[in-house]
């Protein structure tokens, strides 16, 4: 067990290397000249340009550059934002809470829904209702996140606040700043969820539809049990495995969807600021939003890993 | 190649199309696909182009539906029909150019690290392993950020970030049809790795990288409207994408210009959904254990 955890954790550390390197290559090195890009369509004369050379550090030779933003990375230095003149780092802490409000409150609900209308829909497989629900996540999936939220705002009218997290004038206590705030994220959150739900409802479907030929449930059956029992205690608990993992996996969809959902109700997280950065470009800040984005999704596939061991005894013995 | 084989195959394809034809939402994604396809080629010759030029228009902005503009007009004054009519080519031709090169990445490494095996193998799964886990999107918008605007960025970001789960596939089935008897017979008999994975590999992965494509173009599409949305996609070119972004710059939805924001997107889900049809009608011919689950 503890081998395993350390080649996994090990594992996840040269994959968080590569994607600190991976942002290296993409905004040094394919860029070209940094410089040019963020001064694009603003005039500016030679010596400002070898100013902000020598003050960014893409005078020196490539190798001799990796090297500095390695050591600087691993300091947990992601330069200056251009845009905000702030440590990008700093930035993304302000943000970081927003986002993880926003994201696990709709990642819970849509695991919930997701989950129990999958179940229903394979146990009354081919019924009404589990042809309506299963149409209707195929239909949510094939909607563009940005444009189910753009949609919910239109048809809600003034009923919910159309973006930010909070209104300015609201009192300082803490219950009408927690009212407030869950005012304003009920349309976010209802978007993520009708996206992110569909995608559960599938996996989990046609895992327990897999279960159900399998010979334990005759089993269960034959000894008398009732039918929700036999679904509760013996076809649900395995069909769940593979969905477990299915869940983390598609943590990278939660992800992008956080990215357009912020943007469309101006949802004060990473999500947003990883716009900002990309309108400005603000490319520091927006290799600091790809390193931080990527790492939690590598950190949560080896959280994934773990859970299943700990979920699935046939995998721990092997 | 005899007159046998080809005489089997057309057999085969026959059957294959028999049994697709007999189920309902494959038949109707796939006519929804030709109508939209139809469409898509004929918009230079049906409606007038000169009408998306914003320096041309006759009409006023934000104007709701009416009889001369039966979808109202955006926050220039073009009509919002037009606009939708000649997005469906960008959105089309980005997510088919997409699939093209995300397939082609994903076939390639999952036959080579099936067949080389070995280091080989090894670090090409590693590779495929890193990209599945980094989320495409923040990559894709990374990409697109970095290189100059334009239809060529679009589909490279959106090719090189969604091949890993096609390469993972191709790679199990490229495994499976290896460990047969027929290909160690073709070894023996002096085939090299070119005629192995030519003659053999190939025409049995081919079928399963076929279903797997019309899926892909489902998420390609997708995926260009959401980069377009975020402004990253080609400014002199319309697509749903684009369209959408314009409509959340210039707050369609402060204007309830419905008009203007539900056709785009409605364009996007139509081929989206008509594609995922196909793909798990195919899914279903192609793959004999899901006979009669769905």
């Amino acid at each position: 067990m503890i081998r395993h955890l350390a080649g996994k954790v090990g594992g996840a550390l040269v994959s968080l290397l590569f994607v600190v390197a991976l942002g290296f290559l993409l905004f040094r090195v394919i860029p070209g000249d940094p410089v040019v890009a963020m001064t694009r369509g603003r005039p500016v004369t030679g010596d400002q340009l070898a100013e902000l050379r020598a003050r960014l550090g893409v005078d020196k030779p490539l190798t001799e550059q990796f090297a500095d933003y390695l050591a600087a990375a691993v300091r947990g230095d992601f330069g200056t934002s251009y845009v905000y003149s702030r440590p990008v780092l700093e930035l993304i802490g302000e943000r970081l809470w927003p986002t993880v409000l926003l994201t696990g409150t709709s990642t819970v609900l849509a695991v919930v829904i997701g989950l129990w209308l999958g179940i229903r829909g394979a146990w009354r497989r081919g019924s009404r209702s589990d042809r309506i629900s299963t149409g209707l996540a195929l239909a949510q999936w094939a909607m563009p996140t940005f444009w189910l939220g753009m949609l919910l705002s239109l048809a809600t009218g003034d009923l919910f606040p159309s973006g930010g997290m909070r209104y300015p004038d609201t009192p300082s206590d803490f219950v009408s700043q927690a009212v407030d705030v869950a005012h304003h994220m009920v349309l976010p959150c209802l978007t993520m969820i009708a996206v992110v739900y569909a995608q559960y409802l599938l996996v989990m479907r046609s895992s327990l539809l897999e279960e159900m030929h399998a010979d334990y449930l005759t089993t269960a059956r034959a000894k008398g049990l009732r039918d929700d029992l036999v679904r509760r205690r013996h076809a649900v608990p395995n069909a769940l495995l593979p969905t477990v993992t299915l869940v983390f996996l598609h943590l990278g969809l939660v992800v992008s969807g956080a990215i357009t959902v912020e943007t469309v109700f101006s949802w004060p997280g990473l999500g947003l600021l990883t716009y900002e950065a990309l309108t400005g470009p603000d490319l520091p800040l927006l290799q600091g939003t790809f390193v931080v984005l990527a790492g939690a999704v590598i950190a949560m596939n080896v959280v994934a890993d773990l859970l299943y061991r700990v979920l699935d005894p046939r995998v721990r013995a092997s | 190649m005899t007159a046998i084989a080809w005489q089997r195959r057309r057999a085969a394809a026959r059957a294959t199309w028999r049994e697709f034809a007999s189920q309902r939402g494959g038949l109707v994604g796939l006519i929804g696909l030709a109508v939209i396809t139809v469409l898509a080629v004929l918009a230079p010759l049906v409606t007038d182009a000169s009408g998306l030029d914003v320096t041309r228009v006759t009409a006023r902005p934000w104007e709701p539906p009416s009889a001369s503009h039966w979808l109202g007009t955006d926050h220039n004054g073009r009509s919002v029909l037009l606009l939708t009519w000649w997005g469906t080519r960008i959105s089309l031709v980005v997510g088919l150019a997409a699939t093209v090169l995300s397939v082609l990445i994903g076939t390639v490494v999952g036959i080579a690290a099936a067949h080389f095996g070995g280091w080989v193998s090894a670090v090409l799964m590693r590779f495929t392993d890193f990209f599945l886990v980094l989320p495409s999107l923040v990559l894709a918008i990374a990409l697109s950020t970095v290189l100059p605007r334009g239809l060529g960025t679009i589909v490279l970001a959106i090719g090189v970030t969604s091949w890993p789960a096609t390469a993972r596939l191709v790679r199990a089935q490229t495994l499976a049809v290896e460990a047969r008897p027929f290909i160690e017979r073709a070894r023996a008999l002096g085939g090299g790795h070119g005629h192995v994975i030519g003659r053999h590999v190939l025409p049995a992965v081919l079928p399963l990288v076929f279903v797997n494509t019309t899926l892909t173009v489902a998420s390609a599409i997708v995926a260009e409207s959401t980069l377009s949305f975020l402004g990253l996609g080609d400014p002199t070119r319309v697509s749903w994408g684009s369209l959408l972004h314009a409509a959340n710059m210039h707050g369609a939805v402060s204007q309830r210009a419905w008009w203007f924001l539900v056709p785009p997107g409605l364009g996007v889900v139509c081929v989206v959904l008509a594609f995922t049809l196909c793909g798990r009608a195919l899914e279903t011919v192609l793959n004999p254990r899901l006979k009669g689950e769905r």
